[in-house]
This record gives C-alpha cells, structure tokens and sequence, in this order.
C-alpha cells in the first residue's frame, strides 16, 4: 500500500467528543477537581487545549492564564487576548518578568551567551538553533544567533557549557509558568491542563516539571497536524490557526524546527507517524519530497531523541518499590 | 595514534562512565551505535580535544566519519596536527 500525507486525517468531531468525554471523566472522576487551569500562549496547542475544556467543561470552570514576560512576543499577548474572548472564559494576567529576574533568568543566560560570543551586550537578541535536515548534519549540535541592535547577525557553535547554561537558564521561564498554572489550580480546586501535543511528547520537547507537568495531556495523542485540524473544527480564531509553531522563548523569532526539530512540523508528523508503522523511508522520502538518506537520518534522530529524553517522561527513580 | 586513543578512552571513562572501565568501546566500534555519546557528550568531546591537543575543530568536521570511534578520532587528531 502506497504511503500517503493523508493517513493523518481523522475525523474531527468524533475525535473532539472522544477528548471531551474524556476530559470530563478524568477532572470529575479521577481528580476529583472542579474545572481546569490552562496556561494560554496564543500558540495552537495551549489554545485547542483551552477550547477542548471550554467544550468538556463549559466555561466557567475554566480559567485561562497569560503569563507574558520581557522576551514575549507582541503576537503572543496579543492572540492570547483574542482566545480569551473568543473562548468566553475569565482569564488571569500574571506577568512574570519580575519572577524570572528575581532567579537572574536573563542575567545568567546572557553571561552563558557571552562565553561564546564576548561582544554580546544589553540590547542585543539571540535564539539557539539546531541543523535542519536538509544541512546533512550528522549531530544535533546547537549554536547560538546573536543579533546587534544595527541588525547584523551572527552564527557561533555553542560548547557544552554555553548550551547547558543558556537551557537552564530559559528553563526558569516553563518552570515559573507552570508553579503559576499549580497556583491557580489549588487555588480554584481545578487540575492542570497540559499542552503537549504528538510530536512534542514522543521527543521529549518540553521541560521536566515545566510545561511537562500537569494533570492532564489532552492532545498528547495527537499529531500537530491533527491538532490544528481540531482547532479549525472548534472555531479557533483563524489568526492562531494560521500562525507558525514558535518556541517565544528566545528574543530572536525562533521556529520549533530550527530549535528542537529537525523538519517543518507537517513533514515531522509524517516522519514520525511512518516511523511509528513500519513504513521504509523510500516510501516516505518520495511523499514528503526528501530524499531516502534524509529520511533514514529523520528515522535515527528520532529513536535519538527518545532515548536521551527518556528520563524527562520517568518519575523519580527509586531504590525500591514503596508501594506494593 | 595509539596515545590518543588510549588518552580518549580514558577521558570517555571519566566523563561517561563514572569511572567504569568494562564499558570502554572498542578501538572501531561506533559510539553512537552504542548511545556512548549524546550530542552534549559531542561538545564534550570537541572541547577536550581542542584543549589537549591544540587544535581548532570546524563545524564541517563534526562529522561521525572524524567522531565516531577512539579510531577515527585518533586518525582525525593525528591529521589536524600534523
């Protein structure tokens, strides 16, 4: 049988009333809690996950929260806005500049960017960036792009030292976040909803008890294409359905391919889907216009990724089982 | 050839295997079939060789055919420094 790019395509009502009852049983049955806390960054997923609950739950036991800070994009406070009304939920702003300053969040990224790039100063922007699969690069090794206020742009290979201090430090951004979203949650009796969609799960994209947590994942089945046809069906105001996946996390516009995939989402869906049923990467190669020795590399840097994000899924290893 | 091996092997125990010296790789066996090294472990790896040995290693260089076994490192050092 021929591998075709339509083998994602579901059938969205179905599918949206699958996830709602679901989402119903687990918050009423299983937490016990009163409604749902999503965390809404104006991006397709936390903004399908906002919409599946207002569906599932109505929306007054949803509350939706807008944790902008310094490096946000205009687009993000501005689309999270949007989801709000268009959603008709009763939404927090908590801007978190403030918090992350209090960790020297940017302080001590800035000092991991200067150890590779001396001249980097106040003003400046950067974002991390892997290779894409058409660079034919054989590791994921990241570098960082700085930018001058005068718009010149520069590309330097990060060391192992740089990279670790410029995530960690970032990391203070999901992490904050989510002690928020847990805030609110207590705060209301409501569970956490989690955003992650497919792609983002299987690989490991996320920050272990950042976006990672939460007491729900309810399109962590699905694939980002599947996600934003969902999105359409629920009536997602049509300016996030259209926008590209963004990290907003670097103060450089930085694409999640650039930062953590090696494709373009659709075409990483499809990867991922392939691989997942066994398909031969030539079939996939002549689909997606990649050539087979791609592919192949696709396939390898996604039992890559499995394997050393493994630890982001696991709970805290014990020296025996406590429970019996 | 056989120093740089022996002086990676033994910074690859240090760093990546706690001092456990029955994981050592084999002179041509491939660290990335073997989940030796992840793409941190890389940077690692270039830093060590770039300060022990006086070399400047190139994006272009980062390549499994340089990288991938205490062989091809020692071949690859052996050249850069030649």
């Amino acid at each position: 049988m021929r591998f075709l790019r339509d083998v994602l395509n579901i059938d969205v009502a179905a599918e949206a009333e699958r996830i709602c009852n679901t989402i119903r049983k687990q918050i009423s049955e299983n937490l016990k809690r009163r409604g749902a806390v999503v965390g809404l960054s104006g991006g397709i997923d936390s903004s399908t996950v906002g919409a599946l609950c207002v569906k599932a739950l109505g929306p007054k036991r949803v509350r939706g929260l807008l944790m902008h800070e310094r490096d946000s994009s205009a687009d993000t406070r501005l689309l999270s806005s949007v989801l709000v009304k268009s959603l008709g939920i009763q939404a927090q702003s908590e801007e978190i500049t403030g918090i992350l300053e209090g960790f020297r969040c940017y302080e001590r990224r800035d000092e991991a960017i200067r150890s590779v790039v001396p001249e980097f100063a106040p003003g400046w922007k950067s974002k991390i960036v892997l290779p894409l699969v058409e660079d034919n690069a054989a590791y994921n090794i990241y570098s960082v792009v700085v930018e001058s206020p005068t718009g010149e742009q520069k590309k330097v290979r990060l060391s192992a030292e740089a990279y670790l201090g410029i995530v960690a430090a970032t990391n203070f951004k999901q992490r904050t976040r989510k002690t928020l979203e847990y805030y609110w949650a207590d705060r209301l009796n409501f569970a956490v909803a989690g955003t992650p969609n497919r792609l983002e799960y299987d690989q490991g994209f996320f920050v272990k008890l950042g976006d990672g947590a939460a007491d729900v994942k309810p399109i962590a089945h699905l694939y980002k294409t599947q996600v934003y046809a969902i999105a359409k069906h629920l009536g997602v105001p049509a300016e996030i359905c259209n926008r590209p996946p963004t990290t907003d996390t670097y103060t450089l516009a930085q694409g999640q391919d650039e930062f953590y995939f090696s494709l373009p989402y659709d075409r990483m869906d499809l990867c991922l889907w392939a691989k997942n049923h066994d398909v031969p990467p030539t079939d996939v190669a002549k689909e997606i216009g990649l050539t087979t020795v791609q592919v192949e590399r696709v396939y390898m840097d996604i039992d890559r990724k499995r394997s050393t994000t493994e630890y982001l899924h696991a709970p805290p290893l014990l020296v025996e089982e406590v429970f019996a | 050839m056989e120093e740089i091996e022996k002086a990676v092997s033994e910074f690859i125990v240090e760093n990546f295997l706690f001092g456990d010296e029955d994981g050592v790789p084999e002179p041509e066996e491939s660290f990335l079939e073997m989940r030796l090294i992840d793409s941190t472990g890389v940077l690692e790896l270039v830093l060590f060789l770039e300060t022990n040995y006086e070399i400047k290693i190139a994006d272009a260089e980062l390549t499994p055919e340089n990288l991938d076994s205490l062989r091809k490192i020692a071949a690859f050092v052996t050249k850069k420094c030649a």
